[in-house]
């Protein structure tokens, strides 16, 4: 996008300080669907979603002057983005606490998350109940590809605690380096990385599922 | 070999993972997280379990998936609506020191 606009960060930051609209509606542009995202796993529902967007670019308006370039530009985004949800949870009553507490991690999960997928006694007790298959080449496109597979995905990553889905949508959709998340989302490095493991085997759990089912 | 004589094979040899241990270290595997010795016991095991290279191979693919999943549409009226923001933050902004209109 910078290049559409020709312009590297620094630029980009200078022209949005002097308020050039141009650069203002291609960033608005670029970056809204990924704020968007980021706003639905950090509040109840798209419309007050779709409310911290917008308070997201006017905190964006109102800190230009200030921003230094010690974070890159996405990444102060999305802080804004998440102190503004944050704000905008507790306001919000039905959005219970946005840190760290077991509900919103998983944390209550422990290790029962692999559980279902391995025999727990017996002769067979740790072998996979159902060993995992190749997808590819054996499932067709057309399902692997398909509108309907994304929407599986779609559907498992709305039903992840809060802060796992955060962090999925930070990391594995918008594709931001782990230290970028940890300093977003105000985690350490081990928690991050354990919420991306719960978020990434319940995601693939319910795709497995559905490729099962639909492989034939 | 089959199925069964490589996960006795697995299961004696000491200190080698079993195939939930792999799926419990899978994301630290892609992360570059794990300890040389445990990288080393993880590939180990896969190159000894269709089981567990499939259930990788799974979860790159879910990661790549990911990764491709469309971009959330922004209705227009939010757009719009920035704008508007955006014109009355310019007008209210304080402009450079060498605006004439300053003083
Ligand atoms: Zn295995």
């Amino acid at each position: 996008m910078h290049d559409t606009l020709h312009l590297d960060e620094p630029g980009l930051v200078r022209a949005l300080q002097s308020g050039d609209e141009k650069v203002f509606t291609a960033v608005m542009d670029w970056y809204s669907g990924s704020l968007l995202r980021l706003a639905m796993s950090s509040v109840p529902s798209r419309a007050v979603a779709e409310e911290v967007v917008q308070e997201t670019w006017m905190g964006v308006l109102e800190g230009i002057h200030r921003f230094e370039g010690r974070s890159s530009f996405k990444t102060w985004l999305f802080r804004i983005l998440t102190n503004r949800a944050k704000t905008r949870g507790i306001r919000e009553s039905r959005y219970e606490a946005f840190g760290l507490s077991a509900s919103s991690t998983g944390a209550d999960e422990g290790s029962s998350l692999e559980d279902s997928l391995f025999v727990a006694e017996g002769s067979g007790k740790g072998h996979w109940v159902d060993p995992p298959q190749a997808w590819e080449p054996d499932t067709p496109e057309r399902v692997l590809l398909s509108k309907e597979c994304r929407s599986v995905i779609e559907n498992a990553i709305e039903r992840l605690p809060g802060t796992q889905r955060q962090v999925m949508t930070l990391r594995d959709i918008e594709g931001v380096s782990s230290e970028e998340v940890c300093n977003i989302l105000e985690i350490s490095e081990t928690n991050q990385r354990v919420l991306l493991h719960r978020a990434r085997t319940k995601v693939r759990r319910e795709l497995a599922l559905y490729i099962q089912e639909n492989k034939t | 070999m089959d199925t069964n004589f490589k996960h006795k094979l697995l299961g004696h040899m000491a200190g080698n993972f079993t195939c939930r241990e792999i799926a419990q270290l899978v994301t630290d595997y892609l992360e570059g997280s794990l300890t040389f010795s445990e990288r080393v016991r993880f590939q180990l095991h896969l190159g000894l379990c269709f089981a567990c290279r499939n259930y990788l191979r799974q979860m790159k693919f879910t990661i790549t998936t990911l990764r491709q999943l469309p971009v959330e549409p922004v209705p227009p009226h939010v757009k719009e609506e920035l704008l508007q923001r955006f014109r009355a933050w310019k007008r209210q902004s304080p402009e450079p020191a060498e605006n004439p209109e300053a003083d």
